[in-house]
């Protein structure tokens, strides 16, 4: 045997070996669900927003749902926007949102059958301690709108498309403020989710809205403070909605829509009503509310 | 911000073995290693067979191949999430928010790193021993598995960057896996995510272990080709 050939068979024999282990990692790596076999993970996709996970509310339902039926819910976090467009391209089971009239035309393009409400909680306008704009302790939101413009302070928009940055826009609508044509260099979009958002507003000294449940939960809070709460207007509603089966014959119906009934269900809302950080309820159900 | 906490979740993280946290490690793991495994599967031969090969529009191949080692991850993420999605071409597959679409992304990723390095440590080699080859009959594509065979310590260090920027990288598996906890959390997507949360230390502790776990590879290849060049005389 010559050196090249024994060069030859050493380097087959790599190949081989590289083979062999990537052979036994592709089992593995296969998702153990596309291939429905009885005794393998039965599970659904939720596309959900920011704030109900970085809030930690599903690290505390979904457990319960899974004890119960037996189904795990696999979540995609992301702002409302893409949430319903990830149910519309079909790439979830599930979407679980809040922004009601994006919520109904989702429904009414026929993207779902129907759309439930589940819970609500509130948004607040938080800001520095510093108060810049002269705010703090108020509860008229757009009167505190309209003095942030004025004096133009930092103020982080999401950006993005959110249930919160839709509830933004509307408030400056409210407001009488045209933000299109008022905003400068003080309005900073950063497109990005709650916490990111919450970060910047920390390391700018600025005002920013956020849902109560990720506040509560988040942790870089800095300097900021909650600088106006409890005005009617800062009302935010979720609301669920499982995939029409006729827009996306794959999707998972009947499971996805245990998920809802679930949710909604006595057993649900009491779920998500014992969901507490540090005795602070997060969110709360109203799932039998007519016209939530 | 408290380093002292910094450094005291990354320890908490590594002695508690927290399950969760170990499924996330051992995901990142199997994906980075898997997608590595691949693209030196399809990028090892391409390579030396690009360096070796002589045919029109070949400079074109190698700068495009060169370039693609600078492909943003978000893009390669983007592409991967159009094809599988289940309104794309490969969408009845089911694999988007998989493990297995995150490896097909990293794939795509480390593929061009590979193939790019392999072919300049093989032109290199092909240089020097060409006269040698030839006159023991090894010639064009006959002569890849030995040139694969003789660079194999060089093309060690070419799959350690493939590994590199497949184990760094969140923007594509973010996008593809969809940061999934139990089922598509890796590493980055986690130090993402607690970043989000304002967990600040937590996210740079995960980032600690994130280092140290690469180090550590890192280590055990340089002994393995140490060992291996030992005996290689």
């Amino acid at each position: 045997m010559t050196a090249i050939d024994r060069r030859l068979l050493l380097a087959a024999g790599f190949y081989a070996g590289l083979a062999g282990l990537a052979l036994a990692q592709a089992p593995a790596a296969a998702p153990p669900a596309t291939t429905a076999a009885p005794g393998e993970t039965r599970f659904i996709t939720v596309s959900s927003t920011t704030s109900t996970q970085d809030s930690g509310l599903f690290g505390h339902i979904l457990p319960l749902f899974k004890a119960k039926t037996g189904i795990e819910v696999r979540v995609i976090s992301q702002g409302t926007g893409q949430a319903l467009d990830t149910g519309r391209r079909g790439d979830a089971d599930v979407v679980f949102v809040h922004a009601r009239a994006q919520e109904l035309k989702f429904v009414e393009e026929g993207f779902s059958l129907e759309r439930k409400p589940v819970m609500y909680n509130d948004f607040v306008l938080i800001g520095p301690k510093g108060d810049p704009a002269g705010i703090a302790g108020t509860k008229d939101i757009a009167a505190a709108l309209v003095k942030v413009q004025e004096r133009a302070a930092p103020f982080v928009s999401r950006g993005d498309k959110s249930g919160t940055h839709i509830a933004e826009l509307a408030l400056w609508k409210v407001a009488g403020v045209d933000i299109e044509a008022k905003k400068g260099p003080w309005y900073r979009e950063i497109g990005q989710g709650m916490g990111a958002a919450l970060n910047s507003a920390n390391a700018m000294g600025a005002y920013v809205l956020s849902d109560r449940g990720t506040w509560l939960s988040f942790k870089n809070r800095g300097d900021l403070v909650i600088s106006v709460e409890g005005d009617k207007r800062l009302f935010n509603q979720y609301g669920v909605m499982s995939v029409n089966p006729a827009k996306h014959p794959h999707v998972k119906f009947d499971d996805g829509k245990l998920f809802v009934d679930w949710l909604t269900s006595p057993e649900g809302q009491k779920a998500i009503a014992d969901y507490k950080i540090d005795g602070q309820q997060l969110f709360f159900p109203n799932a039998q509310q007519a016209g939530a | 911000m408290d380093f002292g906490a910094i450094f005291q979740a990354a320890f908490a993280l590594m002695v508690g073995l927290d399950p969760a946290f170990l499924a996330i490690v051992g995901l990142s793991l199997r994906v980075t290693l898997t997608a590595v495994l691949i693209a030196a599967l399809i990028g090892l031969p391409l390579g030396a067979a690009l360096a070796l090969a002589r045919f029109p529009g070949r400079a074109v191949v190698i700068v495009c191949l060169n370039a693609l080692m600078g492909l943003p991850p978000v893009v390669a993420g983007l592409v991967v999430f159009l094809l599988l999605s289940r309104s794309g071409p490969l969408g009845p597959l089911g694999l988007l928010f998989t493990p297995t679409a995150m490896i097909v992304a990293q794939v795509i990723l480390v593929v061009p790193i590979v193939i790019a390095l392999t072919r300049q440590i093989v032109e290199d080699l092909w240089a020097e021993y060409r006269d040698h080859l030839r006159s023991v009959g090894l010639e064009g594509l006959r002569a890849i598995p030995t040139l694969l065979w003789d660079g194999r310590f060089a093309l060690a260090t070419a799959l350690l960057a493939g590994f590199g920027r497949a184990s760094a990288e969140v923007g594509a598996v973010l996008i593809v896996g969809g940061n999934i906890a139990g089922y598509t959390r890796t590493m980055t997507t986690a130090i993402t995510l607690e970043t989000s949360k304002g967990d600040l230390p937590l996210a740079l502790g995960l980032g600690l272990v994130l280092i140290a776990l690469t180090l550590a590879i890192n280590a055990i290849a340089f002994g393995a080709s140490r060992i291996g060049a030992r005996y290689a005389g």
